[in-house]
């Protein structure tokens, strides 16, 4: 009784597959990314611009803090980028290590760089704001202390990179390390939060008031924009990188090297 | 017939993990010398702090709470170095990953003896080494009730960067590197029972945060523990 199953009818499931496959191709993205990499570039360097100016020169002063609160332009969109690039970094990860895609790898190794630079940006310029708020460059404050515990988790992910010779080795320890990170990230806040407010009371509320003025919102929005297509414009070259020096036996590499 | 044989043959889990967990101790007991390495250290890191703080009894019983939890943070991830090294070396780690039983409650139970080796005596030296610090006679029940149930969530958590590291010749500084990030919370909320004891505060909250930690650990490390040492075989 070997009854035929009907032939599979073309369904989108099977053109997302298609799509899929072709997409985790290390050439197809090498290319992919090498068309859009710039693009997401001039898009970062057009926000910038229009970001700083709108924040540094159309947006008005403070009431309390005077002209130096416009560094959150620069800082608030750091310290987001810093978290959501660990995210991003983790779950690429985590698919690469499940199910074995070389790009996933590749974006995950690609991120961590940019992640830490973020996080870097994010410190600095909290320490430079809290010397005209605090009266002091560094206080133990809740956000900046979980800041750097995020530059550590990056740092210690790099190094741990850095340190397995073989890439698929690195990568595959490396996602089981920003996966526990991932995990570790949320009770990190919280217990840092929880150790904070024993020690002081409430720090300035950056955000707190409700009502922003619109012209504060704008461009930090715009900045907020900014600072994604940077992200994208350098990991997808990073990713580039990556792909080229793990691919360099394959012919596509070798023609794209020798032209 | 065939399947009671079969039965016979393959121990429960509980069993597993009972006998690897023995034959971790008996195997330590034979070489008991290195096993009070990271107690000295816990020992002599305590000491160094009066000695670069100040003798005065009662700015040490401000400190104790932090150079205790410090030291045994510090003499925790120095032992982690040793957890699979000879395993690694002589070829039994792959067999454990390799073997039918189930690998998580093999892993789990070497971590578990390596915790009873090295953390346990801490717990217990620790008493004295409060009385050296000036800790007042109220907080003594913080501080071993905080070590031991902080100590197994490091030894947990340490363990998967120790799997993660165990192919890398020199590796003691990295496995610090990547490994005490992770250990914030639990240092944070050990310490804090211990300095809320000695305010008489409430050092209950704490201590059961910290218990939430070991319990989560104790139920996804042991996972993230495999796949890492998988990682490191292949």
């Amino acid at each position: 009784m070997a009854m035929r199953k009907p032939a599979q009818p073309t369904t989108s499931r099977s053109r997302a597959w298609r799509w899929f496959h072709r997409f985790g191709s290390p050439a197809y993205f090498y290319f992919f990314a090498g068309r859009w990499a710039p693009r997401f570039g001039h898009l970062a360097v057009a926000f910038f611009l229009a970001g700083l100016y709108f924040g540094l020169v159309v947006a008005p002063p403070d009431y309390q803090m005077g002209d130096s609160y416009r560094i959150i332009f620069i800082h608030v969109p750091s310290a987001w980028m810093s978290m959501f690039i660990y995210v991003v970094m983790a779950v690429s990860a985590g698919i690469g290590l499940v199910w074995r895609i070389k790009l996933s790898h590749a974006v995950a190794r690609s991120c961590a760089p940019v992640g830490a630079a973020f996080t870097f940006c994010a410190l600095v310029t909290g320490a430079l704001w809290g010397k005209p708020t605090w009266g002091t460059y560094w206080i133990w404050d809740a956000r900046l202390t979980s800041e750097l515990v995020l530059l550590f988790l990056y740092v210690g992910y790099m190094a741990l990179l850095a340190a397995l010779d073989d890439w698929k080795t690195g990568s595959r320890a490396g996602a089981v390390l920003a996966l526990v990170g991932l995990v570790n990230i949320p009770i990190i806040h919280y217990s840092v939060e929880w150790w904070n407010t024993l020690h002081q009371g409430a720090t300035i509320t950056k955000l707190g008031r409700p009502s922003i003025d619109i012209r504060m919102l704008v461009p930090l929005l715009i900045m907020f924009a900014a600072v994604n297509f940077y992200f994208l414009a350098a990991m997808l070259n990073r990713v580039r990188c990556e792909l080229l020096d793990q691919e360099r036996r394959t012919r596509w590499v070798q023609e794209v090297v020798n032209g | 017939m065939v399947r009671t044989s079969a039965s016979a043959r393959k121990p429960s889990p509980w069993t597993v993990f009972r006998v690897s967990v023995t034959r971790d101790l008996a195997v330590a007991w034979r070489h008991l010398h290195e096993g009070t390495h990271p107690l000295l250290f816990f020992i002599l890191t305590v000491s160094l702090f009066p000695l670069a703080a100040g003798p005065d009894p009662v700015f040490l019983r401000q400190l104790a709470p932090g150079i205790l939890w410090i030291a045994a943070l510090l003499s925790t991830l120095l032992v982690l170095d040793s957890l699979f090294r000879t395993e690694y070396e002589d070829g039994t780690l792959e067999q454990i990953l390799t073997s039918a039983h189930p690998v998580v409650l093999i892993v789990l139970a070497k971590v578990a003896a390596h915790w009873i080796l090295s953390a346990l005596p801490l717990v217990a030296v620790s008493v004295f080494l409060g009385m050296m610090l000036n800790l007042p006679a109220h907080a003594y029940p913080a501080m071993v009730l905080s070590l031991l149930v902080g100590t197994p969530a490091m030894s947990l958590i340490g363990a998967i960067g120790a799997g993660l590291t165990v192919g890398l010749r020199r590796r003691g500084l990295l496995l610090a590197l990547i490994v005490m990030p992770l250990y914030v919370p639990i240092l944070i909320f050990g310490a804090h029972a211990v300095q809320s004891s000695i305010v008489q505060a409430n050092w209950v909250s704490p201590l059961l945060l910290l218990g939430a930690i070991l319990v989560l650990s104790l139920t996804l490390a042991p996972f993230a523990l495999v796949a890492a040492l998988k990682t490191s075989l292949h």
